[in-house]
């Protein structure tokens, strides 16, 4: 059984059919990376498996059970899927420390000694624990994301979901959070991610998945997908992102 | 026969004075938390919650603050079947008026979080009250400083009001004195002054707090 199983899924704005008929397996352990054009609906399939946007048809199934619609219930599943967004939004008020116990400390109720323990666990996953009593302002946006990361893993995540993390990021500071999440992907951890960093993609995903037109277009192992496309879209998306002269 | 301004005609305005204090207090308190549950109602998910909220500050905000004290004179005098005393009446418009501005102010200041602060809460995933609480309201709280600061200096000069159906506080304690000294050239320039006094250094510490917010998070001074 798959830790995630999505099925059929539609999602629709106004009249704009931004997913149509969306299914896809995520096995535990699996990496899976979704690419594909601006539009192209990735970061809304993202959004809905945990819930952060509702979908007009379709059944999406954590380890056995369906997502509930909202509340508690919600809730409760959301400790099991952890999510870093694109946009830098760590909690500004709070110390990077903070960040990452509030999780731990109000949702599990876990004591704040302990709570504290996991920070710096997660972060020295992220080589960040320096940065323990450091306020967000005072971070790089490549450290942020980091520290999102960390805040994230904090939970003790099943599966986490990564939606463009490094897109907004300066070039120079991208290849420390990828080198973050390479090492995550070998720590086995089940991973989403929504990426424009084909080299990661290429070395790191068990699964890539091209959408298009909010569609999976094409789906497989990342080599395949990438050294022989079954459709122009995805070769006429590969040479785009490979050689944006071309 | 006039007595002139003296001693005792200060110690009468500084008594005075304690009044305006008190009820200025009273009402930003009092008002500081309706003021905050109306802003959680303006913001929230439940339309029915928000509909009465805003038709409660569109109300309060778009009627004089003179009319609501004469209501709330003349409305508990009616209620209760006799002449009351002045103070119930002015403590209740003056918090209820209060409530209303400081819920539009805390309203705008926690929608200018951005949404992304309340889905990083929400995936974290914290409730909605914890979201709030641990999330939303501190960082609304730096913003709302300033404002909330200039509507606190407007609330302690506007009690002068409530002089108007005799509550004796520092205006109606210099029109007492004015009408026995014949000197109100002395009177009304030191009931300013008194103002001023209580007035200035409200707006001095709330920028020291604000200053002392910005450092704490490592966010660079504005000049």
């Amino acid at each position: 059984m798959p830790l995630l199983a999505l099925s059929n899924i539609r999602k629709r704005y106004g009249s704009n059919l931004v997913l149509d008929d969306v299914s896809l397996d995520v096995e535990a352990g699996e990496v899976i990376a979704v690419i594909g054009r601006s539009g192209s609906g990735k970061t809304t399939l993202l959004r809905c498996i945990n819930g952060l946007e509702t979908t007009d048809g379709g059944s999406i199934v954590f380890d056995g059970k369906p997502l509930p619609p909202g509340g508690a219930d919600l809730r409760e599943l959301r400790r099991h899927i952890g999510i870093v967004f694109q946009s830098l939004n760590l909690f500004p008020h709070h110390s990077v420390e903070r960040n990452i116990t509030l999780g731990p400390t109000i949702t599990n109720k876990v004591p704040l000694a302990e709570a504290q323990r996991i920070a710096l666990n997660v972060l020295r996953e992220v080589d960040l624990e320096d940065k323990l009593h450091a306020y967000p302002s005072q971070l790089s946006g490549g450290q942020q994301q980091r520290v999102a990361i960390a805040r994230a893993l904090a939970m003790q995540p099943r599966l986490m979901l990564f939606d463009e993390i490094t897109s907004a990021l300066d070039p120079e500071l991208v290849g420390d959070v990828v080198k973050v999440l390479e090492r995550l992907a070998t720590s086995g951890m089940t991973m989403v991610l929504v990426t424009h960093e084909m080299g990661f993609a290429r070395r790191t995903a068990d699964t890539l998945v091209f959408m298009h037109q909010g569609r999976i277009w094409e789906k497989g192992p990342p080599r395949e997908l990438f050294a022989a496309p079954k459709t122009p879209e995805l070769e006429s998306f590969i040479r785009a992102v490979l050689d944006p002269n071309d | 026969m006039s007595r002139d301004f003296d001693w005792p005609e200060f110690l009468f305005l500084l008594g005075a004075l304690r009044w305006t204090v008190v009820l200025s207090l009273i009402a930003f308190v009092g008002g500081g938390i309706g003021g905050l549950l109306l802003a959680i109602a303006r913001t929230s998910s439940h339309a029915i919650l928000r509909g009465i909220a805003a038709a409660y500050i569109g109300v309060m905000q778009g009627t004089p603050v003179l009319m609501q004290l004469f209501l709330a004179y003349y409305g508990l005098a009616v209620l209760t079947g006799i002449r009351i005393d002045p103070w119930p009446a002015v403590t209740l418009a003056f918090t209820m008026y209060a409530a209303a501005f400081l819920g539009e102010i805390w309203r705008g200041a926690i929608q200018a979080i951005p949404r992304q602060q309340w889905e990083a809460a929400a995936a974290l995933p914290l409730s909605p009250a914890a979201q709030l609480r641990h999330v939303i309201l501190p960082q609304a709280f730096r913003i709302a400083i300033p404002p909330t600061v200039g509507f606190l200096v407007q609330l302690i000069k506007g009690t002068s009001i409530a002089s108007i159906i005799g509550f004796v506080e520092l205006t109606r304690a210099g029109q007492l004195i004015v009408n026995v000294t014949f000197q109100p050239m002395i009177v009304y320039p030191l009931i300013a002054g008194l103002y001023f006094v209580l007035c200035w250094p409200i707006s001095l510490v709330a920028l020291r707090l604000e200053r002392r917010i910005d450092a704490t998070l490592g966010i660079k001074q504005h000049p």
